[in-house]
C-alpha cells in the first residue's frame, strides 16, 4: 500500500462525509493543428485574398488567441461566386445525381473519421462544452451528409423538381458552426448547387477544417468556396448579383435587411432568425423528465440556440414544486473548462454576446422579477455566465420578450391550457415551442395552435435531419432539413 | 404533485393504506415517467468520465457497497465459507482494501455465514419469503423469514408478490411487506434490516418501478432492490435511476431516508462507477454510503479489485491474481 493512498485513506476518514468530487477529465487537444494564419478557401485551393486585412479568433473559454483569420473583400466574394458559377455550370450542375451522391457519401465518412478533431477544434473555437460537440454537433452534422447524399439521385420524387439553382450564398451563425454548415451545405450539393459559405467571424475554424475535408473527399473545386469576415463581408456575398440563393441563419436584424437587400431580385431566400419559444409544463407532465428538457432546453449549448426554451410556461399548480426541482437539477450543473468531458456548461462566445446577455439580465433584475443561479466558480479568464432563471415574469418583462441568446431562463405560470397557448404565441417569434403532458389528446390540441415551426412533445432540441426545422413570424421563412428543406435548393415544377 | 407529509419522520400513510382504492389512487396519482426522457437521462449520465482520484474514490466505495451474493441450488457450507472469507478480506495481498457490505446467502446457509463473519462488520444478508418467485402461502414467507432472523441474519431480502401488483392488488403488496417487517424482529426488540425486491423486469414500464417504490417505502421497507438475478433483465441504470428519484422524494415528503440496491448484471467496475455517478446526481452524497446504496453481485468485486490494483501499482494482473470464489 502507497503512501499516498493512507494519506487519502486518513484524509476521508476525519472528513465528515467525502464528497465524490470528479477529478478533472480533459479532452487532449494533441488531436488538432491549429494554424498560424488562414486564408479563404476559393476553387479549391486555399488564397490569401486581395485584402490584407484579417481578425483574431480567439479560444472564448481562455480569451488566447488561436488564429488569424482573412477577411474576404468584395473582389474575393467575387472571385469566388464566379468559381462557384464556373464549376455549377461545367461540371456540378451537370453531374448525375448518383455522382454527387457519392462525393455527399465521403464527405460524411470523413466527417465521422474525423469526429474527435473536430468536436476538440468546435470546443475550442466556439466555448461549447466537449461532450456536446462529441455527442451532438458532430454526429448530426455527419447524419445531414449521410441523410441528403440519399437524396441526391432521388430528386425527381421531392416534389420540387431536379433542377438546381446555380450559386447559393450562405451565411451561419456561431451557435453550432459545423452543424449549421451541414445544415447549409448538404442539401445545396444535393441538390446540384455549389455554395459559397461564410461562417461567423468568432468561429471559422470548423468551416476551415471542413474545406481541407473537401480537399480530401477530392470535391471538384469551386463546388464549397469557404469566405472568412464579419458583417461587411456577409453583406457583399447576399449582395452580389450573380448568386441566386441566399439561405441565412442568424439574428433577426440581420434577416431582415437581408430581406431589404434582396426585395425584387430574382434570388431566392431562406431566413432562419431568433426565437423566444415557450416550454409549456402541465400538472400531469412526467415531471422528472420535464426537469430535464426545462434544463436541456436553455442550458444547452450555453443557451446560445435559436430554438431554445427560453420561456418556462409551467401551470400555476405546480410551478412552486417545479421551481424547488429544477434548482436543484441547476445546482448540479458543472460550469467551466469546455474541454473538460464532464462539462455540461461551457463559455459564453464572445465579450460582446456575454455583454448582452449581463444587460438583459441586469433589465430583468430593475424590472422586478427574481433572479436566481446556483452558486459556482467561475473561472477568472475568459467569458462565462452562470445558469440563470428569473421568477415571477411576466408578459410586459423585456426578458420575456427580448431573445437574450444566453443560459438565462424566464418562468412564467398560467392557469389553463388556453392561457398557455395565448401566452406561448404572444411574442414576435415563432421557431419552436415544447409541450409536457401525459395527455396526448392535449399535446395534439396544443401543437396546432401554437404557431411555432417546431413543436416538441415531452422532449426539447432534439434534430433529427429528415424533420424539417424554420419559423414562424420573425423567426424567419423556409425550412430547412428533410424532404422541404430541398425545395430552397430546386427551382420547382413549374 | 407529490405527496406532501407534514408529520416528519414517524410519518404513517394509514388514510393512503386505509383500502386498496385509496392506495390504488396515491400510486397512480404519482407522475408518470416518460421512458424516452428516462433512459436518455441515465445514458448521459453514464458519459461521465471518472478519473484518477475520484476513480479511486469510486471504486473503495463500490467495493465496501458490494453484497457478495450466491444464491445457487448447488451452494454449500464451503462455498459460502470461502465467499464469505473473500467479503472480509477481498484482497488477500492488499490489506488497505475495505471489506463488502456483506454476504448475500438463502436463510439455510445464513448459520455458516455468520460463523465465518464473526465480528468482522459484514453483514449476513439472507433471501427469504419464497425467493425468487415469491409464489407461497403468506405464513410459509413469514417462517421462511423467521428461519433467517433466528439464525442470525442481519439484513432480510425479500420479493415482492409480483401476482398481486400487477393484477392491482397493492394493498395485499403492502400489507405482506408489513408483515415479513414484523417478522424481521428478534427477541430482543431489535430488527432485522429489510430489503424489498421488485424484480423490475417482470414490473415491465418505468411507471410501475416508481409506485412498487412508495409502495414499499410506504411499508416500511429499509431499502428498495431491483432484481432477484435470477430473471433478465436485471438492474438497469433507468430503473435505479427511478429508483433512487423515488427516494429522494421519499425523503423530500418525510424525512426518512431509504436504500437502494441494484443487483444483477452489474459486472465491471465501469458500469458500478455510472451508478456511483448516478447516486450522486439525483439522489445526491448523502446517498455514497454502504447505509444507503448496495450492490447486489458476485463478479463484479474482481473487476472492481482489478481496477484497483491497477490504480496502486499502474499495471493490470491476469485474473489469476484474484482469489474465484
Amino acid at each position: 500500500m502507497t503512501d499516498k493512498r493512507t494519506a487519502q485513506k486518513t484524509a476521508q476518514k476525519t472528513a465528515h462525509k467525502p464528497v465524490f468530487d470528479y477529478a478533472p477529465a480533459p479532452e487532449s487537444k494533441a488531436i488538432v493543428d491549429i494554424k498560424a494564419s488562414y486564408g479563404l478557401f476559393i476553387n479549391g485551393e486555399f488564397t490569401s485574398g486581395s485584402s490584407k486585412n484579417a481578425f483574431k479568433t480567439i479560444n472564448p473559454a481562455t480569451e488566447e488567441v488561436l488564429a488569424e483569420i482573412t477577411e474576404a473583400s468584395g473582389a474575393d466574394i467575387d472571385t469566388a461566386v464566379k468559381a462557384a458559377r464556373r464549376t455549377h455550370s461545367r461540371v456540378w450542375g451537370r453531374m448525375p445525381g448518383k455522382e454527387r451522391a457519392k462525393y455527399l457519401y465521403r464527405i460524411a465518412r470523413i466527417i465521422q473519421e474525423r469526429g474527435r478533431e473536430l468536436a476538440v477544434l468546435e470546443t475550442i473555437d466556439n466555448g461549447k462544452p466537449i461532450k456536446e460537440s462529441r455527442d451532438v454537433d458532430v454526429p448530426i452534422a455527419a447524419a445531414y451528409f449521410f441523410y441528403y447524399a440519399g437524396w441526391a439521385d432521388k430528386l425527381e420524387y421531392s416534389g420540387y423538381g431536379s433542377q438546381s439553382l446555380g450559386v447559393a450564398a450562405q451565411v451561419i451563425p456561431w451557435n453550432f458552426p459545423l452543424l449549421m454548415l451541414s445544415w447549409k451545405i448538404a442539401p445545396a450539393l444535393a441538390a446540384g448547387n455549389t455554395v459559397v459559405l461564410k461562417p461567423a467571424e468568432t468561429t471559422s475554424l470548423t468551416a476551415l477544417l471542413f474545406a481541407e475535408i473537401c480537399q480530401q473527399a477530392d470535391l471538384p473545386p469551386g463546388v464549397v468556396n469557404i469566405v472568412t469576415g464579419a458583417g461587411e463581408t456577409g453583406r457583399s456575398l447576399v449582395g452580389h448579383e450573380d448568386v441566386d440563393k441566399i439561405a441565412f441563419t442568424g439574428s433577426t436584424d440581420v434577416g431582415r435587411s437581408i430581406a431589404r437587400t434582396v426585395a425584387g431580385s430574382n434570388k431566392k431566400v431562406t431566413l432562419e432568425l431568433g426565437g423566444k419559444a415557450a416550454n409549456i409544463v402541465f400538472d400531469d407532465a412526467p415531471m422528472d423528465q420535464a426537469i430535464e428538457g426545462i434544463v436541456n432546453g436553455i442550458f444547452f449549448n450555453q443557451g446560445h440556440v435559436c430554438c431554445a426554451g427560453s420561456r418556462l410556461l409551467v401551470q400555476e399548480n405546480v410551478a412552486d414544486e417545479v421551481l424547488e426541482r429544477l434548482k436543484r437539477r441547476m445546482s448540479t450543473l458543472r460550469v467551466g473548462d469546455p474541454l473538460d468531458k464532464n462539462t455540461d456548461v461551457g463559455a459564453i462566445n464572445s465579450a460582446e454576446q456575454l455583454g448582452r446577455i449581463r444587460e438583459l439580465s441586469a433589465i430583468g433584475e430593475e424590472e422586478g422579477a427574481g433572479r436566481w443561479s446556483p452558486t459556482c466558480e467561475l473561472p477568472d479568464n475568459g467569458f462565462w455566465f452562470p445558469p440563470t432563471l428569473f421568477t415571477g415574469v411576466t408578459q410586459a418583462h423585456r426578458i420575456a420578450r427580448e431573445e437574450i441568446f444566453g443560459p438565462v431562463l424566464s418562468v412564467l405560470t398560467f392557469r389553463t391550457p388556453a392561457e398557455a397557448v395565448e401566452k406561448a404565441n404572444n411574442t414576435p417569434y415563432g421557431l419552436s415551442a415544447g409541450i409536457w403532458t401525459d395527455k396526448g389528446s392535449r399535446i395534439l390540441w396544443m401543437a396546432n395552435q401554437l404557431r411555432a415551426g417546431v413543436v416538441w412533445a415531452n422532449t426539447f432540441n432534439k434534430f433529427d435531419p429528415t424533420s424539417p426545422f424554420g419559423g414562424y413570424k420573425e423567426s424567419g421563412y423556409g425550412r430547412e432539413g428533410g424532404r422541404h428543406g430541398l425545395e430552397a435548393y430546386l427551382k420547382g415544377t413549374n | 404533485m407529490l405527496v406532501r407529509v407534514t408529520s416528519t419522520p414517524t410519518a404513517t400513510f394509514d388514510d393512503i393504506t386505509s383500502s386498496n382504492s385509496s392506495l390504488r389512487r396515491f400510486l397512480h396519482g404519482l407522475p408518470g415517467v416518460d421512458q424516452v426522457g428516462a433512459e436518455a437521462r441515465a445514458a448521459s449520465l453514464g458519459t461521465r468520465s471518472i478519473k484518477t482520484s475520484a476513480k479511486e474514490y469510486a471504486i473503495d466505495l463500490a467495493i465496501r457497497m458490494v453484497d457478495l451474493t450466491t444464491l445457487e441450488g448447488a451452494d454449500t457450507a464451503g462455498k459460502v465459507r470461502a465467499l464469505a472469507n473473500k467479503a472480509i478480506r477481498p484482497d488477500p495481498a492488499d490489506s488497505s482494501c475495505p471489506s463488502a457490505a456483506a454476504v448475500c446467502v438463502y436463510p439455510d446457509m445464513v448459520g455458516v455465514a455468520k460463523e465465518t463473519l464473526g465480528d468482522s462488520g459484514v453483514k449476513v444478508a439472507a433471501v427469504a419469503t419464497a425467493f425468487p418467485s415469491g409464489r407461497a402461502a403468506r405464513d410459509i414467507k413469514l417462517a421462511d423469514t423467521h428461519d433467517a432472523v433466528e439464525a442470525g441474519a442481519d439484513e432480510i431480502d425479500m420479493v415482492i408478490d409480483r401476482g398481486a401488483f400487477l393484477s392491482g392488488r397493492y394493498l395485499d403488496v403492502h400489507d405482506e411487506i408489513r408483515a415479513v417487517k414484523q417478522a424481521c424482529t428478534r427477541p430482543d426488540g431489535t430488527s432485522a434490516h429489510l430489503k424489498v425486491i421488485f424484480e423490475t423486469g417482470e414490473l415491465a414500464t418505468y411507471d410501475n418501478v416508481r409506485r412498487a417504490s412508495w409502495l414499499a417505502m410506504m411499508a416500511g421497507g429499509h431499502f428498495i432492490k431491483t432484481s432477484t438475478g435470477k430473471v433478465q433483465p436485471a438492474a438497469t441504470l433507468p430503473v435505479t435511476m427511478i429508483m433512487l428519484e423515488a427516494v429522494r422524494d421519499f425523503r423530500e415528503a418525510t424525512g426518512q431516508m431509504v436504500g437502494v440496491k441494484p443487483a444483477g448484471g452489474i459486472r465491471s467496475a465501469k458500469d458500478a462507477i455510472k451508478y456511483l455517478v448516478t447516486v450522486n446526481e439525483v439522489a445526491g452524497p448523502d446517498w455514497l454510503d454502504p447505509d444507503w446504496f448496495r450492490f447486489g453481485a458476485s463478479s463484479l468485486l474482481n473487476d472492481l479489485l482489478m481496477q484497483r490494483t491497477k490504480m496502486t501499482t499502474g499495471r493490470y494482473s491476469g485474473p489469476d491474481y484474484f482469489t474465484l470464489d
